[in-house]
């Protein structure tokens, strides 16, 4: 981070600003903004550096009032100070400032003393609040670390006494706390808020330190108990209790009573056949009624000395038939239907990680219950995270980027951009070289418009676009996944997009569509492409002139018969073959049916050309077969710019070639219209 | 033309703006950043096609710009003009005086800023 603290001042006037950053300029790095959308995009950026806002009120495109209700909506305004400058004196608007968390108001003119002043006291108020909570953050952190670590180490020497693996006092914590979170979702009957829960979980770890006096002969006996060791087995809940109560101070706190609750009555069942007390139903603290049904099912499925393990799904048809006794049916709601959640939790709870994540889910809500903010290491794991995605979309070497809603803006990944000669921040989207170069007309706005459409359930978007990367036409699969706020309704934050460049696999998807579109025999277009292509190519005729040319062979039959079917084939091959090498690669070839061909093509000045030329390749002996064909041709200069009515002129003069002496090519006229009539289009 | 007299001249108050930018060479800085400041011409433009909120917008910066230099002549005028454009939607004869006098007092005040 720099030396110098940032601040931004917010103004229209190019004036005021220079003003205030004469006199802020030597004890602050200052940003500036012409309206609050710059101002909100500056802020964006640069969150955690800045450490004041100076602010106007009236100012084009985006007025102060509305800047303070962003700040209000994304939560800077409780980190950064405002102060406001602007000329309105009227108090209704101070009043609304205010009301909107502005700190403090310097009027106009400027006063360079009073400036500096109100600037350097409300940063300096900032950072202490800041420094305070990062302080308040440690210390409960540490607190809740020592407080965990005192009572794990205290339940583990009752373990080890046990021969126990140390296991049984996390699980039965993790269950506890499990079914109480569980059971706080239910019913509101026993008042369970986060504290309670925390602090009930934390004492079940000292439900069995009563054992700490009894025998350990007894304590780890493989066989079934005599009555009178049972009996001494059973007081370890009142001994338990008594060391509690035993507790020369604090007798009070929440703490040792919950303890006390839980080492008494966690025999104790819900019918009131337990121990030691036979309390019965809500006669048992909750504290204890959970723990209890916890303990039994730890106890169900590990290995004991006097029992093998039972499987997950045994345990708890056991707990909910009480085979192990009576448990509040509230509860045995909650196993029968969150049973399985429930397994799969303490598969995931490792030792140490479940002590870690636990504190910080502590830390996390006691820092928003007393109303302070994200402290300095909350924002170091953001910044941990912020690099850590940085890394990995750099390694990827794929273009990534992060839209963000409001304001509206695109961060890409550097590679990204520097692959496509883009700038990584990107405002103004609409209008941006990304939106209107990289993405074809309109391409972006259906992106944004499916973002802004999608919702939390249906948070995955994949779509395919041609863009321009590097100025060359390129199929890429554009993967969203849309970020929605924890607010009712939710509220979309943004997204994050990869960009997958997909041209190989079109590309073969493309050339098989083409293969569909061939001739089987000749690789030549067939009728059905070579139609699509014509109607295209008329479909934006302007200027152009185009000839249909149609033809086909006078003597097939005579190869077929004289020569054979095989050789009849080589001809129509060989003509197939001829005809594209004689014509360009723009123009359609197309073999249409038995020894029908087109060709349709492009001329400039007149067709006759470029026809003969091809009659005469095409009849060149193939072999020593003389090669026959009756040519028509048919052009589309204007009048004619149908598919249908040029393919029919051009048979038509084909036929009318053929009816005479065959083997020779001629344009329509009038004279032919009545040729052939019976003959439709093909 | 010293920075005092250039006040004088064009009614300011000296000794407010000294006492709250120290001193004459900063005050001069900022005097000749007010002749390039476009307030001005953006509220003849909107004067003059009739668009009252951009009208408002900038008399409402000009006087501003003008209170912060103490040029309290025609920060005055320009506040008068100010409060008569607040939240108006149209043009009306009354505001041809207002605009008169921004007018006059802003030729007087960028001729003594030039002289400085």
């Amino acid at each position: 981070m720099n030396a110098k603290k940032k601040i931004l001042i917010v103004d229209d006037s190019e004036m005021n600003r220079a003003l205030l950053e004469d006199m802020l300029s030597d004890d602050y790095e200052i940003l500036e903004a012409e309206n609050g959308l710059v101002a909100s995009q500056i802020l964006q950026e640069n969150e955690m550096d800045i450490c004041l806002v100076l602010l106007d009120i009236v100012m084009p495109v985006m007025d102060g009032f509305a800047l303070l209700e962003l700040m209000n909506r994304k939560g800077w305004i409780k980190n950064i100070p405002v102060i406001m400058i602007s000329a309105e004196t009227a108090s209704t608007y101070m009043d609304r400032a205010y009301g909107l968390g502005a700190v403090d108001y310097v009027s106009r003119p400027f006063d360079e003393r009073t400036v500096r002043h109100r600037v350097d006291s409300n940063v300096i108020l900032a950072e202490k609040q800041r420094d305070l909570s990062a302080r308040l953050a440690a210390q409960i952190y540490a607190k809740e670390k020592d407080n965990r670590l005192m009572i794990e180490i205290l339940s583990h020497i009752v373990e080890f006494r046990n021969g126990e693996s140390g296991l049984h006092v996390i699980h039965v914590h993790a269950i506890t706390e499990f079914l109480l979170n569980q059971l706080s979702k239910r019913t509101r009957k026993y008042n369970l808020n986060h504290k309670l829960i925390s602090l009930i979980s934390n004492a079940s770890a000292l439900h069995d330190v009563g054992k700490i006096v009894i025998p350990s002969e007894i304590l780890n006996k493989p066989g079934k108990f005599t009555d009178e060791e049972f009996e001494i087995m059973k007081s370890h809940t009142l001994e338990g209790a008594k060391m509690l109560k035993d507790i020369p101070f604090r007798s009070d706190e929440p703490l040792i009573k919950i303890s006390y609750e839980i080492c008494r009555w966690h025999h104790e069942r819900y019918d009131g056949r337990g121990y030691p007390d036979g309390l019965k139903g809500e006669e048992i603290p909750i504290s204890a009624q959970v723990v209890a049904l916890a303990d039994v099912y730890d106890a169900l499925t590990s290995r004991r000395v006097y029992k093998p393990a039972f499987p997950h799904k045994q345990a708890i048809d056991m707990i909910i038939n009480g085979a192990c006794g009576a448990f509040n049916p509230l509860l045995s709601d909650v196993l029968r239907e969150c049973g399985d959640e429930l397994y799969l939790k303490l598969q995931e709870t490792s030792q140490g990680d479940s002590s870690a994540a636990e504190i910080d889910s502590t830390l996390a809500r006691t820092l928003k219950t007393e109303g302070t903010e994200a402290s300095d290491r909350t924002v170091k794991l953001l910044e941990h995270e912020r690099t850590k995605f940085k890394i990995l979309s750099e390694l990827s070497r794929e273009i990534i980027f992060e839209y963000n809603a409001e304001p509206e803006m695109i961060t890409l990944s550097e590679w990204g951009a520097d692959y496509l000669g883009m700038p990584v921040k990107i405002f103004n989207l609409e209008e941006s070289s990304f939106a209107t170069k990289v993405f074809a007309k309109g391409d972006f706005s259906a992106l944004l418009q499916k973002l802004k459409t999608a919702s939390p359930e249906n948070s995955s978007i994949i779509e395919k676009y041609r863009l321009d990367i590097k100025g060359v036409n390129t199929w890429c699969k554009v993967y969203a996944r849309t970020i929605f706020s924890d607010a009712e309704p939710p509220v979309l934050e943004g997204a994050i997009v990869k960009i997958v460049d997909v041209n190989d696999e079109i590309s073969e998807i493309k050339s098989l569509e083409h293969e569909v579109e061939k001739d089987y025999a000749t690789g030549l277009l067939n009728r059905k492409a070579a139609k699509e292509r014509i109607d295209s190519a008329l479909s934006d005729i302007g200027n152009r002139k185009f000839a249909l040319v149609f033809f086909d062979l006078d003597n097939l039959k005579e190869a077929n018969d004289n020569r054979g079917h095989l050789f009849g084939d080589e001809l129509l091959k060989h003509i197939a073959e001829v005809t594209k090498q004689n014509t360009r690669t723009e123009d359609v070839v197309a073999r249409i049916g038995g020894d029908e061909f087109i060709i349709f093509m492009e001329y400039t000045a007149l067709p006759e050309e470029q026809v003969k030329r091809i009659f005469s390749r095409i009849t060149q002996k193939f072999g020593d077969f003389n090669v026959s064909v009756s040519m028509g041709v048919a052009c589309a200069d204007g009048e004619v710019t149908d598919y249908k009515e040029l393919f029919e002129k051009a048979e038509k003069a084909a036929y009318s070639v053929k009816n005479d002496k065959k083997n020779a090519y001629r344009f329509y006229d009038g004279s032919m219209a009545n040729v052939l009539k019976n003959r439709g289009v093909r | 033309m010293t920075v005092k007299e250039c006040y004088e001249v064009m009614k300011g108050d000296y000794d407010d703006v000294l006492s709250r930018l120290r001193t004459d060479e900063r005050i001069k800085k900022f005097l000749i950043k007010v002749l390039s400041d476009p307030s001005f011409s953006q509220l003849c433009t909107a004067m003059e096609s009739e668009n009252m909120e951009e009208a408002f917008r900038a008399a409402h910066t000009l006087k501003g710009v003008c209170k912060n230099m103490s040029i309290t002549n025609l920060a005055y005028s320009a506040s008068n003009l100010t409060e008569a454009l607040r939240g108006r939607q149209t043009y009306g004869d009354d505001l041809e005086p207002l605009l008169k006098k921004v007018k006059k007092d802003y030729a007087l005040t960028m001729a003594c800023i030039q002289m400085l």
